[in-house]
């Protein structure tokens, strides 16, 4: 029978959440890594039993956790993240150059057809990859050495590049993006890299217009239209149907156009998740009231989806990594909060329920749709 | 026997939660110890000090008989109870909390 895993990262460890296809009953595991940040953890399409996970605290650093049992074991893999040659400098938050400092590993992205080979977004922002299931690591230099690199500079979270998307139609083609330098695509598996931020509009830097400097704060896809970006910025939610090449915005009749999570129905391209938040200063959702908001449009007409969900007094945020949908024939939605719940929707988003409450801060959601 | 008293979130990662005893070559130094402890706990490695300077991370000190230690020279010699394992090295993380 059909089920799902869903692999949530918090502030004090990891759990794993499971059920079978109705997704009513839920069985939670953990913590696993207990006392350590759980920046994200996901799993191989290709091998569901292949877990990684970026495991890290401020005093003992970065390491790698891998399963190859589906989260039932796990062992630590290579944590050298050595950045390739001079690290130069990029901006620091006063506008001084500061050099390139490893700080933990926000995103792992394995391969869409080899489960020993995973990319990993790091904060100072750069891209590394493993050919060996996480035992070595290699930076792919050509982003971080980009011209661009020493006008990127941190956002209140960190220089992290914490968005990657391999393109399901063409491996070589590699999404990122980056707090706060933009959106990057390269067309040759990472040797070279161009922004794709033409059309995205910033208040808050010098030149609203400009190449890089922008606040990206998540992308998505759909398998399907391998070309059509969604985008969840600082402030607007944004289109692009040339892979990033031009962008319009879709926020439409959204309450706010800030927000951090972003992502797409696994079987309706044109249907997109958004969880708006009330502000850049004040990160919770408008008047207390937790809701995701659905287009079936692609963008610009957007529906709030409340059943289940609290609507008073709740002031949680939903960050980056938090959102993820399944492939079950009725396509999962889930998402976590920074008040330690995790929800989900069996109906698109239709109907809510918490499949746990009281977890620490949730810092990644990724779910697995299993056979 | 060297004894060697690791923080808790490194207590978890390997999963021993005493005293860690290791053989350590004379002279007995912080760079030998460390060397030392890692070679027995390989997931130790960039944790406590980084991998390529082998300088402390900013975060962790190092106490022995009453003494910080931290910023002693990675190859002086431990001092003398600590080589007879009378009294444990200690590794600690920094205080946080609040």
């Amino acid at each position: 029978m059909s089920g799902v895993r869903v692999l949530v990262g918090t502030s004090k460890g990891a759990f794993i959440c499971t059920a079978d296809g109705t997704r009513r009953d839920w069985n939670v595991e953990g913590p696993l890594f207990g006392g350590w940040e759980m920046y994200h953890l996901k799993g191989s399409s290709v091998d569901t039993d292949r877990l990684y996970a970026s495991q890290s605290t401020g005093w003992h650093g970065q390491l790698i956790q891998r399963s190859d049992d589906g989260g039932r074991t796990w062992r630590a893999m290579g944590n050298d993240f050595a950045y390739d040659g001079a690290t130069g400098t990029h901006q620091w938050y006063d506008g001084t150059p500061h050099p390139w400092e490893f700080a933990r590993v926000w995103h792992l992205e394995p391969s869409l057809t080899d489960p020993d080979v995973v990319l990993a977004g790091v904060e100072d922002a750069g891209l590394f990859r493993t050919d060996d299931g996480g035992t070595s690591w290699r930076e792919l230099p050509g982003l971080r050495t980009h011209g661009s690199g020493p006008k990127w500079q941190p956002g209140a979270g960190g220089m992290c590049l914490h968005t990657i998307i391999v393109s399901p139609a063409d491996e070589r083609r590699i999404f990122i993006a980056i707090s706060a330098a933009g959106a990057f695509r390269s067309d040759d598996a990472g040797a070279t890299w161009k922004p794709i931020n033409k059309g995205l509009h910033s208040e808050g830097i010098p030149d609203e217009d400009a190449e890089v400097g922008h606040c990206v704060h998540r992308i998505a896809l759909h398998p399907s239209r391998p070309d059509t970006l969604f985008m969840q910025k600082h402030w607007d939610v944004m289109r692009s149907d040339d892979a990033g090449d031009n962008w319009s915005e879709v926020s439409g009749n959204l309450p706010t156009d800030f927000g951090f999570a972003i992502d797409v129905h696994a079987h309706e391209p044109e249907t997109v998740y958004v969880v708006p938040i009330t502000s850049d200063a004040e990160h919770y959702p408008p008047e207390g009231k937790l809701r995701v908001y659905r287009s079936r449009t692609g963008g610009n007409e957007w529906e709030p989806l409340t059943k289940g969900l609290p609507q008073a007094n709740c002031y949680v945020d939903v960050l980056r990594d938090a959102m993820a949908v399944d492939s079950l024939d009725d396509c999962g939605v889930y998402f976590g909060t920074t008040g330690g719940q995790v929800y989900a929707s069996a109906d698109g988003g239709d109907t809510w329920d918490a499949i746990v409450r009281d977890l620490p801060r949730v810092l990644s959601v990724e779910v697995q749709t299993l056979s | 026997m060297i004894r060697v008293v690791v923080p808790a979130h490194l207590k978890t990662l390997i999963g021993e939660h005493h005293e860690i005893r290791l053989d350590v070559d004379e002279p007995v130094t912080q760079r030998r110890l460390l060397d030392a402890l890692e070679a027995a706990y390989p997931v130790l490695r960039g944790t406590v000090r980084d991998q390529s300077t082998l300088k402390r991370r900013a975060f962790i000190r190092y106490f022995a008989c009453e003494e910080d230690l931290s910023h002693e020279p990675m190859d002086a010699e431990l001092p003398a109870r600590v080589r007879t394992g009378e009294e444990p090295f200690v590794i600690v993380g920094a205080m946080a909390g609040g």
